[in-house]
Parts: structure tokens; C-alpha cells; sequence
């Protein structure tokens, strides 16, 4: 039980009236990677908004429940430290195009105000850099604009920009959608290795994807949480018939 | 089909015709700028521009005090407008990107590049001027009212859209998924916009208080009204003075001979050269930036 | 790969950098500091809206009780009697303006097809560049040239010349909306009416400019209130006249020279004329970009 980061208890959402999560109960351990799947518009990516509190710069949104981060519920924190805590990666790679490399990296200290001695970033960004495996490509490259990087090399780059915050989550939502092959199997690599740091949760849509680097997968379908369990388990033996005909490519 | 090849040859005609009209428009506008004030340019040459003096009875014509006059003006009337402006950029792309209080100040600001030039002098005339001399008289300063500071601040009221306008455009710009990359590391909104909105769309705002700044310095009337027409130096922010397009307003049609009106021409065309070079620094910006994007 | 990435995480776990939150600001300055510039900010929209008010409200206060049956009728008084009217300024608005709009409009809608079409070439490049250097020219220089060109010429002021400044003032304005416009107009459009064998010039004059005709009259009406407060260009052209004349060769009152000449002047009654053109303009113009808004609004343009 204390294994537990994150818990989700009696979480629902809604834009205005409608509603796109109902009564969501989930708790997800440490060190753990867990695939958030589901057909489009079933409420993946609010919820991995709605945990950071992402959400709230839409307006017109509301939550009902709470989501603790240990002990604490995260509506009753400020979300600035929230989002410190519980960091995020895009489906798009969005580095800072007004920065370069070393300061996108720090920019999560930048932008906090917090002032550090030039030694202590290097440390932080070398550090971040390489537990994003970037670090090698660019290490000769610091001060060149983020965005003259490959589109694959970017959302490493945010990766490392959101590692740089110590965060205790990881939140990534479909990070190699817009990547090619390579750099999606570089990434997947990358997110096996981090769990050694950070708990995960990746919203994908690629089932082979989430069989290869999750350990625990949730079923989400149309607002509701069908089904949550070891990957394998999940994978091999459905306890729940949507979950099987959305594995087996029934929709979605 | 004879007849129909020659109608479009006819509709080609005309919009060249047309285009060229416009290019022999403005390059006329040139020649006849040098042309009219070739007796000030050959006779003053370049201690027009460094001459303080200006004494049509002696045929003497320095500019100095008018090209100080318009640049103290529309210094001023940008550094007081340059904040102003930003705030209305930010409330209305960060703050309330719509709804009511959105349309509110949009339509002010509307309205507010609306208001005839006349008319802002003339309310500046009868309402700021006083309590301006009012000020004047407090602090014990010599209380003219008018002069170069209440035409800055009238002026800054009159550029706000300019710079307001084109800020917000260009804040609109900013992609929201680099925002949000900035929320996500636990920015507030302050520093969001002022560590990452603010460097993103930063040279298009520059451009936006480089147009501004251009109409700052032709602007005629609010001026002319309110900053007392004095050729003397300006000794302090408070005289008054006059700027390049205040005294050819005011002494054009009493120039009865060739050199004191070739004289004002030369102002004219000075003013002439200074805005359309900083109107199109100003648009090459903008269009360098909306590329950008 | 996998090697490499192994062999980063050895390198890190071996060194210990945890920050210190000690010099991190305090979380509730940074909200303070957030709050403040947020209510700052809509302190000054606010502030701006209030004196945009204040300054309607006083235009309105001292110009409506000067409007009435009189004011639009009669003709000014010498100093000192009351009551008189500008009757002529009136006349002189409208006429000029008319006389802005013959001209104009024909030639700029015709840049800004010109431009709609030759989107790339060098001589485009150029009236796109004349344009803009035209958009920001102060109005005082167009006051200039047109009194070297028609007032010198003709050897006296006139509505004429005034008319001619104004129409070159509403060029750019319109040449912009024009081209605009019918850039937006899809090329679909224009494909079929080819194909049913109509000649070019006649599918963008029976086809295209009409789809864009409500795009080219807002331009014509915010160019319309762009000129209708211009005074400088007029100051040396049209001049102004002080008794009713409808005769475009001759010199010509307006809106805006009344309220120059009379703001400036001692006397009371004519001051209170000027309150009374002043928001008679700017109900003008009002009235005019409320139309221009409405228009564009109803009639855009769905493709
Ligand atoms: N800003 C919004 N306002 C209103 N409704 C929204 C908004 N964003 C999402 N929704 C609705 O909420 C539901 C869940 O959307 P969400 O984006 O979370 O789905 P998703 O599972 O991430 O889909 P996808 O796989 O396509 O990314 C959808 O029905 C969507 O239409
Ligand atoms: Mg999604």
C-alpha cells in the first residue's frame, strides 16, 4: 500500500454539462509504467490532464472526487506546485522555440524563479540530458536552438526538460504519435529505462506499444474505467468483453 | 471570340494601368517634395536640420526646435502608451480571450482609434490643458498648460490601438502548446507571459510600437491644438513648442514668400522620409514574424 | 542503444545534485506577484475604457445641447449673436466625401484586383510597398502636395482639392479590403465560371467582385470614416468658407475645419458650435463603422 503514488478515488469531469470521466477509482505504484488505452474521445487525455490539473486552463471544466499524490489531494495544493511535481510530455514535441537546448532544459527553474549557480545547472542539465539519452547528440550543441533538432530528438528534449524538475510523475500523452518509427522505439527504450526514476503514465492508442513498455494497462471506454491490471494479464485474458473487442480491433 | 480576347486585354490594361497609377503617385509625391523645397535645401542645405533658429521676417530657418519638439512628443507619448497598450494586449489574449469584458474593451479600443484627431484636440484643449496648468501652478512651474507634455499625453491616448492591436495579434500568435509546456513546469501565468509569451511575440510588439510611434510623429491636429506654437528650443518637457507637422499646420498658408514656404515643404519632406522608413521597418517585422509562426 | 543508455544511468547515480529549495522564492510571492500583475492589467483595460468613456460622455454632454434645427440649417453667426448654425460644413462634409469616394473607389478596387492577381510579381511587390509607405503617411503631407498640384494650379483653394486629398487618403484602405476580400474568394469559384466559356475579365466582374462585395464596402465604409475627421490635408486645400457653397471650385467648409476654426477662436457660441460638430462627427463615424462591422458580419463570405 505505501508502494501507492497516486490515487484516484470516485473521479469524475466535466466540460460544462457533459460529462467525460465518471467515477474513475485508480491507484498507480511506484516505478511502475502504466498504459492508459481506449478508443478515441474516451477521456484519455483528460484524465492525464486532470491530474496535473492541466485542465483548468480550459474553461468551463469541473471535477468531482479527488486524486491523492500520497497523501494529499492535488485539488488542495497550489497547481503550480502540482505541475512541479507531476510533470508532463505532448503529443507534439513542444520545446521553447525562443531557447536554446541548455536553457529549455532548465527552463522549469527559469520559469519558477528559482536561482541557481551556473555549476548546479550544468549538473541538472547534463544529468536530465542523459537520462533522456540526448545527451550524446548534443552535448556539443547546448546553446543551438531547440528547434533545429529532429522531431524525435525534440520530444527527448522534453523529456529531459520535464526529468530536469525531479518530477515524482511522468504524465505523457501519445509522446510518439508524431514520431517516426525510430524515434518512437528510441523513445520506448528511453521510457523503459526511466522507470528506475520516475512512475509513469502514457496515454497510447498502439496496443504493441503499450504491451512493450508498460507493466499495468487500463481500459478506459467512453468516460468509464473498464478494466485495470498487469499488462500481460490484461493483454492475454480481457475480464471484460469491451476491453477484448478493443484489443482485438473491434473499434477504435 | 475575336471580340472577347480583346475584353480581357482591356481588363489587363486597366489593372496595370491602375498599379502604375499608384507607383507614379507616390514617386510624384517624392519629386515634388525635393522639387518645392529645392530653395530651402540649396540655401540652408544641412544647417536646416541643426539650426535653432526660425525667423521667417529674417529669412531664417532652423528646424532643430520642431525636430526636437516631434521627437520629445512622440518619446513620450510612446513610453506613456507603450504600457498601457501591453496591458490591453494581455487582458484581451490572456485574460479574457472572450466574453463580455473582452468585447468591452475591444470595442473601446475601437472606438478609441476612431475619434477624429480634431476631436481629441479639441477635448484636450478645453479639459487636459487646464488641469495640466492647474499642476503647473502646484508644483510652481510656469503654468502655460499647453505645450509639449499635455500633447504627450493626448498623443498617447490617440497610438494606443496601434500598439494594442498588434500586440494582441501577435500574442494570439504564440502556439498554446508552448504555453502549456510552461504551465505544465509549474509557471504561473505571470511567468508564463513574461518569460515565454512576452520573448516569443516580442518583436512583433516592438513593430507595434514602431507604427505607433510613426503615427505619433505625423499626427497634425491634437497636436497643433495643444502645444502652445512656440519656434523657440523647448527647454523643458513643459514649454511649449511645436513639432514638424504642428508648424507647417499652422504658418503653411501664412507663407506668402518662396523660401519660407519652400521652408515648411522641406519639414514636409522630412516627415515624409521619417514615417514611410519607419512604417515599413515596422510592417517588414510583422510580416517577418507572422511567417515565423 | 540500450548500452548507452545503461551506461548514462551509472554515471548518474553516482552523483548527488539535489537542489536547494532553500533559495527558490516563496511560492506565495510568486502568487502575489501573479495576482497583482493580473489585476494591474485589468486595471489598466479598465482604465483605458473609463477615459474613453469620460471623453465620449464629454463630447456628448457639450455637443448635444447644441444640436438642433438651427445648428443643422443655418449658416454661422458672426461673433456675438447666438444661435447659427453649420449648415455649410455640413454640405462641405458630404460633398467632399462624395467627391473622395468618385474618385477613389474605381481605382483602388482596381489595385486591389490588380494585386489579387499578380500576387508574386515585382510591380505587385511595389504596390504593396507604396501602399504601405501611403497607409502611414501623415495626412499632412498629402495636404502639401495636393496644394502644389490643384490648389497652385488652379490658383485657388477649393472643394475640389479637398476631395482629391481625402480620396487619396481612402486609397490604401480600400486597395487592402479589396485585395483581401478576393483573396478569400476560392479558386473553385472562379474555375466554374470559366468553364461555362465565360471570358476571364467577365468572371471576376460578374462573378468574383460580387462574391466579394461585402468585404470591398466595409473598406469603403472604414476608409469613408477614416476621412470624414481629417482636417490637416483640408487645412490647405479646401480651406474652409464661412458661407453655404456647393461649388467644388471654390473654397469649401467641413466638419473638422469648423471645429479647428471655432475651437480656437474666443468666443463662446462658436465653441459651442464646435462641441456641436464634434459629436455630430464622431456620431458619424460611429454609425459608419457600426455599419462596416454589421455588414462584414451578415455578408461574410462562406464558402
Ligand atoms: N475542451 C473541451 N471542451 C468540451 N469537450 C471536450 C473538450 N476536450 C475534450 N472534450 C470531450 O471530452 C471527451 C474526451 O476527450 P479526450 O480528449 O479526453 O479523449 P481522448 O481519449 O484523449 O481521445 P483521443 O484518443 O482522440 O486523443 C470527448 O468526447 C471530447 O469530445
Ligand atoms: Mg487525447
Amino acid at each position: 500500500m505505501e508502494n501507492q503514488v497516486l490515487n484516484i478515488e470516485n473521479f469524475s469531469f466535466y466540460y460544462g454539462d457533459s460529462q467525460a470521466l465518471k467515477d474513475i477509482n485508480l491507484s498507480i505504484n511506484k516505478n511502475r509504467v502504466t498504459a492508459i488505452m481506449g478508443p478515441s474521445g474516451c477521456g484519455k487525455t483528460t484524465l492525464i490532464r486532470a491530474i496535473n490539473r492541466m485542465h483548468e486552463l480550459t474553461e468551463n471544466t469541473r471535477t468531482e472526487g479527488s486524486i491523492k499524490l500520497y497523501d494529499e489531494n492535488i485539488y488542495e495544493l497550489d497547481p503550480i506546485i502540482v505541475r512541479r511535481r507531476i510533470g508532463m510530455v505532448f503529443q507534439k514535441p513542444n520545446p521553447f522555440p525562443t531557447m536554446n537546448i541548455y536553457d529549455n532544459v532548465i527552463a522549469g527553474y527559469n520559469l519558477n524563479g528559482i536561482k541557481l549557480k551556473k555549476s548546479e545547472k550544468d549538473i541538472i542539465v547534463e544529468e536530465s540530458l542523459r537520462k533522456s539519452a540526448l545527451w550524446g547528440e548534443v552535448k556539443d550543441n547546448l546553446y543551438k536552438k531547440g528547434t533545429f533538432l529532429s522531431g524525435g530528438q525534440q520530444q527527448r528534449l522534453c523529456i529531459a526538460r520535464a526529468l530536469a524538475m525531479k518530477p515524482e510523475i511522468l504524465l505523457l500523452d501519445e509522446p510518439t504519435s508524431a514520431l517516426d518509427p525510430k524515434a518512437t522505439a528510441h523513445i520506448e527504450e528511453l521510457i523503459s529505462e526511466l522507470k528506475n526514476y520516475v512512475t509513469m503514465l502514457i496515454v497510447t492508442h498502439n496496443m504493441g506499444q503499450a504491451a512493450r513498455i508498460s507493466n499495468d494497462a487500463v481500459f478506459l471506454y467512453l468516460g468509464e474505467l473498464i478494466e485495470h491490471g498487469k499488462t500481460k494479464k490484461l493483454f492475454t485474458t480481457p475480464q471484460d468483453k469491451r476491453t477484448e473487442e478493443y484489443l482485438t480491433g473491434k473499434f477504435g | 471570340m475575336r471580340k472577347l480576347f480583346s475584353g480581357d486585354k482591356i481588363y489587363r490594361g486597366i489593372l496595370y494601368a491602375s498599379a502604375f497609377f499608384l507607383i507614379v503617385l507616390l514617386f510624384g509625391f517624392f519629386i515634388t517634395f525635393i522639387f518645392e523645397s529645392s530653395e530651402s535645401l540649396s540655401k540652408f542645405g544641412f544647417g536646416f536640420i541643426t539650426g535653432t533658429q526660425w525667423d521667417p521676417i529674417d529669412s531664417q530657418f532652423g528646424a532643430l526646435p520642431f525636430l526636437i519638439g516631434t521627437l520629445i512628443t512622440s518619446f513620450l507619448a510612446l513610453i506613456i502608451s507603450f504600457p498601457l497598450s501591453l496591458m490591453i494586449a494581455v487582458f484581451l489574449s490572456e485574460y479574457f480571450h472572450k466574453g463580455f469584458f473582452h468585447n468591452i474593451i475591444k470595442t473601446a479600443v475601437e472606438l478609441l482609434a476612431g475619434i477624429p484627431s480634431i476631436v481629441f484636440g479639441f477635448w484636450g484643449l478645453f479639459v487636459l490643458v487646464p488641469v495640466i496648468r492647474d499642476f503647473q501652478t502646484a508644483i510652481g512651474i510656469e503654468a502655460y498648460g499647453v505645450g509639449i507634455f499635455s500633447s504627450a499625453i493626448v498623443l498617447s491616448i490617440m497610438i494606443i490601438p496601434y500598439t494594442a492591436s498588434i500586440s494582441r495579434e501577435v500574442i494570439t500568435m504564440v502556439p498554446s502548446d508552448v504555453k502549456e509546456a510552461a504551465y505544465s513546469l509549474g509557471a504561473t501565468k505571470y511567468e508564463v507571459i513574461r518569460r515565454i509569451i512576452l520573448p516569443y511575440s516580442g518583436s512583433g510588439i516592438f513593430a507595434g510600437a514602431l507604427l505607433a510611434l510613426g503615427r505619433a510623429l505625423g499626427e497634425t491636429m491634437a497636436v497643433t491644438m495643444i502645444i502652445g506654437n512656440s519656434n523657440i528650443m523647448p527647454t523643458s518637457i513643459f514649454s511649449p513648442g511645436n513639432t514638424m507637422a504642428s508648424v507647417i499646420a499652422n504658418e503653411f498658408t501664412e507663407a506668402t514668400d518662396s523660401t519660407y514656404l519652400s521652408a515648411l515643404i522641406e519639414i514636409g519632406l522630412l516627415l515624409f522620409i521619417v514615417t514611410a522608413f519607419i512604417n515599413l521597418i515596422g510592417k517588414y517585422i510583422i510580416k517577418k514574424t507572422a511567417r515565423f509562426s | 542503444m540500450n548500452n548507452e543508455i545503461n551506461n548514462n544511468i551509472e554515471v548518474i547515480s553516482n552523483q548527488n545534485f539535489d537542489v536547494d529549495y532553500f533559495k527558490e522564492k516563496k511560492i506565495n510571492f510568486r502568487i502575489f506577484k501573479d495576482k497583482f500583475f493580473k489585476y494591474s492589467t485589468i486595471a489598466g483595460a479598465l482604465f483605458i475604457s473609463l477615459l474613453l468613456a469620460y471623453i465620449l460622455f464629454y463630447i456628448a454632454r457639450q455637443g448635444i445641447s447644441s444640436i438642433n434645427w438651427n445648428f443643422l440649417t443655418e449658416l454661422p453667426k458672426p461673433p456675438g449673436e447666438i444661435g447659427g448654425g453649420v449648415a455649410n460644413a455640413i454640405v462641405g462634409t458630404l460633398i467632399m466625401i462624395l467627391l473622395a469616394s468618385i474618385i477613389a473607389i474605381p481605382v483602388s478596387i482596381a489595385i486591389g484586383v490588380y494585386l489579387s492577381e499578380d500576387k508574386q510579381t515585382k510591380l505587385s511587390y511595389w504596390v504593396r510597398t507604396g501602399l504601405e509607405i501611403l497607409q502611414g503617411m501623415p495626412s499632412i503631407s498629402i495636404g502639401i502636395v495636393v496644394y502644389v498640384w490643384v490648389v497652385l494650379q488652379m490658383g485657388s483653394f477649393s472643394g475640389l482639392s479637398g476631395g482629391i486629398a481625402l480620396a487619396i487618403m481612402m486609397l490604401p484602405v480600400i486597395a487592402k479590403s479589396t485585395e483581401e476580400t478576393l483573396k478569400m474568394v476560392p479558386y473553385s469559384l472562379k474555375e466554374a465560371s470559366m468553364a461555362l466559356g465565360v471570358p476571364y475579365y467577365k468572371t471576376i466582374l460578374k462573378v468574383v467582385l460580387p462574391s466579394g462585395l461585402s468585404g470591398i464596402l466595409t473598406g469603403i465604409l472604414i476608409a469613408v470614416a477614416r476621412i470624414a475627421g481629417e482636417t490637416a490635408p483640408l487645412l490647405f486645400t479646401s480651406f474652409g468658407n464661412p458661407f453655404m457653397s456647393a461649388d467644388v471650385m471654390k473654397p469649401m467648409n467641413s466638419l473638422p475645419l469648423v471645429i479647428f476654426n471655432y475651437a480656437s477662436s474666443p468666443y463662446k457660441e462658436w465653441h459651442n458650435l464646435a462641441w456641436g460638430a464634434s459629436f455630430l462627427l464622431v456620431l458619424i463615424i460611429l454609425i459608419l463603422n457600426i455599419t462596416a462591422k454589421i455588414i462584414s458580419r451578415k455578408w461574410k463570405i462562406k464558402f
